[in-house]
């Protein structure tokens, strides 16, 4: 793969957040504000509980892990709906650049954009909430490979949608990772939830994560094939979600949807 | 592929004294084959001939039962500017996108400087660009900030080098850091044909450039595109609703109508061929005849 379009587009990127405050204060500002009310909801859970339990790392350590996920997906769909934003596909298409160059922009974008969010989610809960992740040891690696992949996976696919179904689908998307935290259980174990809804948790990778994560609060070990599903369903869910953004840009390429989406050019 | 019937590698003067008239529309009035012509029919068949810098054989596209353009067969040379005039709805821009690569041809294949756009998208439309008056760059980049992305987009060598000529030789440099959507219409118009030149196209595609101008503007920039074609080795498709621009500019015009060419030739010489006054004027009766046999009206 050539490295200079993919570079294209990542420059593009880094100017539009380099130039607009409204594009840069999202990486963080949400996330820290999460941090910040979770973090005085764990803090006054553990005075109600007499010191009986530690809600820090089971649910703060669940919102920074789950915010995470959420920053990689948007991160993807965000730098794609910059396109959207400025009609700039057919400018973009009509170049030699790949689907994969590009999407492999949007990914790489993604990575940093989502890395400041975590950086500032770290400190404000390791240094005001006390959360250590010492105590999810090695395993966070992992945790946050899992959680990523699904993101980049998620972001994916939710771009081939607004691509297929035109710009004003933009509000489909949002809610998604909202739309999967009932069934990944975030908070609370798999068990909790109706069989049905467990059947949905196991083909998700990130109910590997949140059931893996309390599992080594709780000091019990984690079984390894549990993680490795995950991983491999993370892996399946990108091929899947790249198999159909490629299906929606040819689709768009013989229906004249990619040209009239920025110039209703179509004769 | 249809023949083409005029293959001018050297600029206007070179033109045959004849317009060409498409064989499948007026099978009777072909002019009568000459060895000249079989030898440029043979180069059109041929993407691969050096000077072909795009080649369209039989282009096809239909959107349910409707053709948009029907089977469209043309070529472009080097340092040859080619007009693609017609109504609107005619097909123009459709065939456009088919050669921008963001739109598929039903059938038909397209060869950008010999190359196959179905089989190596990237390295064909390596080989083209393109300014449009509906496709604005980003605005909210700046002009050399844009410049600067689709440079690397299109791989373009020694690329502060070209910007830092691009934006001088559009008189863009005091406009470098301004945002796209803030210029005039007229000066985003400048930031499109930079941007169209970044890569050195071989194949330019120019769709309606010069709409958004005034008249001593455009005629800047049509005298620049022309310096460009005629300097390099790239040639031009050229569509345009201002006929005294056409005849200015192009080396040769396509009339497209409902998705077919009924006429080809030299501007300059096709309103008298078929009784018009003016190049307009032969555009508005071709525009308003019924498609049977739409040049046979013409006489």
């Amino acid at each position: 793969m050539r490295a200079r379009p993919v570079a294209g587009i990542l420059l593009r990127q880094f100017y539009l957040i380099r130039g607009s405050p409204v594009r840069a204060l999202p990486m963080f500002a949400w996330v820290a504000i999460d941090i910040v009310v979770w973090g005085f909801i764990t803090r006054y859970l553990n005075s109600m509980s007499d010191g009986r339990f530690n809600y820090v790392p089971s649910l703060l350590g669940a919102v920074l892990l789950w915010d995470f996920f959420t920053r990689i997906m948007q991160g993807v769909s965000t730098a794609f709906l910059e396109d959207v934003w400025s009609k700039n596909f057919l400018n973009l298409f009509a170049t030699p650049l790949t689907t994969p160059q590009y999407i492999m922009g949007l990914v790489i974008t993604s990575i940093g954009t989502s890395a400041v969010g975590l950086a500032v989610m770290l400190a404000l809960a390791s240094s005001v909430f006390g959360l250590s992740f010492f105590s999810l040891g090695l395993m966070l690696i992992p945790f946050l490979l899992v959680l990523f992949s699904f993101g980049i996976a998620l972001g994916i696919l939710a771009s081939a949608l607004v691509l297929r179904l035109g710009p004003a689908s933009e509000w489909l998307i949002w809610p998604m990772p909202a739309l999967l935290s009932p069934f990944v259980g975030v908070f609370y174990p798999l068990s909790t939830l109706p069989q049905w809804m467990q059947a949905v948790a196991r083909v998700l990778p990130p109910s590997y994560v949140f059931q893996g994560m309390r599992t080594l609060l709780a000091g019990q070990a984690l079984p390894p094939g549990d993680l490795l599903v995950g991983a491999a369903l993370a892996v399946l869910d990108n091929l899947l979600a790249g198999y159909f953004f490629t299906r929606v840009f040819r689709y768009a390429l013989r229906t004249g949807l990619l040209a009239r989406y920025s110039a209703e050019s179509v004769s | 592929m249809h023949a083409r019937a005029t293959a001018n590698t050297s600029g206007r003067g070179a033109l045959p004294s004849r317009p060409a008239l498409r064989a499948d529309i007026v099978p009777a009035m072909q002019a009568p084959p000459d060895p000249r012509r079989a030898s440029e029919s043979r180069a059109a068949s041929n993407p691969a001939d050096a000077d072909v810098v795009l080649s369209v054989a039989d282009l096809y596209k239909r959107y349910g039962e409707t053709a948009a353009v029907d089977r469209v067969s043309f070529e472009v040379r080097r340092r040859e500017v080619v007009g693609l005039l017609g109504p609107n709805g005619a097909g123009k821009t459709t065939t456009i996108n088919m050669i921008l690569g963001v739109l598929s041809p039903t059938t038909g294949r397209i060869h950008i400087a010999g190359i196959d756009l179905q089989r190596h998208r990237a390295a064909a439309l390596a080989q083209a660009n393109f300014s449009a008056v509906y496709a604005a760059l980003p605005g909210n980049l700046t002009v050399e900030q844009n410049l600067r992305f689709f440079g690397l987009v299109y791989s373009v060598a020694r690329l502060g080098e070209r910007v830092e000529a691009l934006l001088e030789s559009f008189d863009l440099l005091r406009l470098r850091n301004t945002k796209c959507g803030l210029l005039s219409s007229g000066e985003q118009t400048r930031v499109a044909l930079a941007k169209a030149m970044l890569n050195r196209p071989r194949l330019l595609l120019l769709d309606e450039p010069t709409a958004s101008l005034d008249p001593s503007a455009a005629q800047t920039i049509r005298a620049r595109i022309r310096e460009f074609a005629v300097a390099g080795d790239c040639g031009i498709l050229w569509t345009s609703h201002n006929m005294y621009e056409v005849e200015a500019v192009c080396d040769r015009v396509l009339f497209l109508s409902r998705g077919k060419i009924l006429l080809e030739g030299d501007p300059r010489r096709l309103p008298a061929q078929h009784g018009a006054a003016t190049l307009e004027e032969l555009f508005i009766r071709l525009a308003r005849e019924p498609l049977g046999d739409p040049v046979e009206h013409l006489g």
